[in-house]
């Protein structure tokens, strides 16, 4: 079947689509978009989160066909085309980023829980990202760069 | 594979009909998990994401009906106050992700023994409503769990709502499982008092084929508190009398060993549950004295 999406502020059509398949699979194997990770395939890890019309989800439980007309954000669509969005940066000034599989999900999800709440509590934090897995168990700077990415912010809106 | 994409209730429940084998699919954590594994290959997925009635809840005479793909996002956002039991449950579910996309209608048509709204729903008589072009039932939700992932559902309907009765008085669930996030629950207990009607409900899961209530329990603790005027005097209860509760709400379970849990562990700590739930509803009733 065809699917015609909003990716990223783009409309993207996608032909040849199995009726079984997951958004997932689109984004990384028919849109080149492989910044989504599959990993557990069934909701565990996080790795493949993307926002579904503005809410967080896992990429791999939405079936293709429910995605059409909707509007998808994946880890690539955060970024300005010239300055990385500030969970990104923040990110890489803390050291949060190890083997970097479980990168895209975790900043996917902490730059919805900064939108929504831009200065959260530590159980806050921790409560947006328990949907993500990270194998080398870096979740302390994890926590540091989400926490630095909030100050950034709040300064940058201060600035502002 | 045909993908059938309704976009009212209407064409939802002629498309059921028309293709009886389809699975309905709405937020896709389980029926996906199960496609991407290559468990199920259905000759139709229904999808029910663009059909708004099943998006909406309402109240009508007191009573609060869910559409059934309400998100457990949306119960803990929008019904804590209405129904609280339910969404504490909901609270316990998987992740953000996972709670963004579930809904309590999957958690029913899954039917799996583990789903965390089944507690909730036992303890307060909730009803099952389903529909298919031959018309409207409606199921208690006692009556709704057939065996281990079945459901009372015919071939050609689909569940339209869940209704629920907002409480009279307290609600509590507890649910132990190996972490805090993203865990299915190794043994869950859902608990409500009734006031109102001198009665108790409680709600087991992962302990049984099918969640399931334990009416011994319920109907000893609700004489207890009955003969001892504690409904009236909301008077401290006797440690003996929750420990009881535990003990009879240990014996309506029938658990099996298995990858999550031993038999034996969810039995213990059915009993434990029961009684601090318990503890803990007791105090918020003798709070809203």
């Amino acid at each position: 079947m065809r699917i015609t999406t909003t990716v990223n502020g783009e409309r993207r059509e996608v032909d040849d689509v199995w009726e079984g398949e997951s958004l997932l699979y689109v984004l990384r194997e028919r849109m080149g978009l492989p910044g989504s990770k599959n990993a557990c395939e069934q909701g565990e890890c996080g790795s493949c989160t993307v926002m579904l019309d503005g809410v967080p989800v896992c990429a791999c439980l939405v079936a293709a066909g429910q995605a059409e007309g909707r509007e998808v954000v994946t880890v690539e669509g955060l970024a300005d085309p010239d300055a990385l969005h500030p969970v990104q940066t923040a990110f890489v000034d803390a050291g949060a980023v190890q083997c970097g599989f479980c990168t895209p999900g975790l900043v996917v999800a902490a730059a919805d829980l900064l939108q929504r709440s831009p200065r959260p509590s530590d159980p806050e934090i921790r409560e947006a990202l328990a949907g993500n897995l990270c194998r080398c168990t870096g979740y302390e700077k994890i926590l540091d760069a989400v926490r630095l990415a909030a100050d950034r912010m709040a300064g940058a809106e201060v600035a502002r | 594979m045909e993908f059938l994409q309704p976009s009212s209730w209407a064409e939802a429940v002629e498309a059921k009909a028309a293709h009886p084998g389809a699975v309905p699919v709405a937020g896709g954590t389980d029926v996906m998990v199960e496609l991407n594994f290559d468990r199920r290959r259905p000759a139709a997925l229904l999808d029910l994401t663009r059909v708004p009635e099943l998006a909406a809840w309402s109240e009508h005479e007191g009573r609060v009906r869910l559409g059934a793909a309400i998100t457990y996002a949306c119960v803990i956002d929008e019904l804590n106050d209405r129904l609280p039991g339910l969404a504490m449950a909901s609270r316990t579910v998987g992740s953000p992700q996972i709670r963004n996309r579930g809904t309590i209608g999957g958690n029913l048509g899954a039917a799996s023994p583990a789903g965390d709204a089944h507690p909730a729903l036992l303890a307060t008589d909730a009803e099952v409503e389903v529909e298919s072009v031959r018309g409207v039932r409606v199921v208690p939700v006692g009556e709704f769990y057939t065996g281990v992932k079945r459901n009372a559902l015919e071939p050609d309907e689909l569940i339209a709502g869940i209704w629920v009765t907002p409480p009279r008085g307290p609600q509590q669930f507890a649910k132990i499982g190996t972490r805090n996030a993203m865990v299915i629950s190794v043994a869950a207990f859902g608990l409500a008092l009734h006031p109102d009607r001198r009665q108790v409900g409680t709600g087991i899961g992962s302990a049984a084929p099918t969640p399931r209530r334990a009416p011994d329990a319920a109907a000893f603790l609700a004489a207890a508190l009955e003969d001892a005027g504690l409904w009236e005097s909301r008077g401290d209860l006797p440690e003996s009398l929750a420990r009881e509760f535990g003990a009879r709400v240990r014996g309506a379970a029938a658990p099996i060993d298995d990858v999550r849990g031993t038999a034996s562990y969810r039995l213990h700590a059915l009993a434990v549950m029961a009684r601090r739930t318990l503890a803990w509803a007791w105090s918020d009733y003798q709070k809203a004295a």
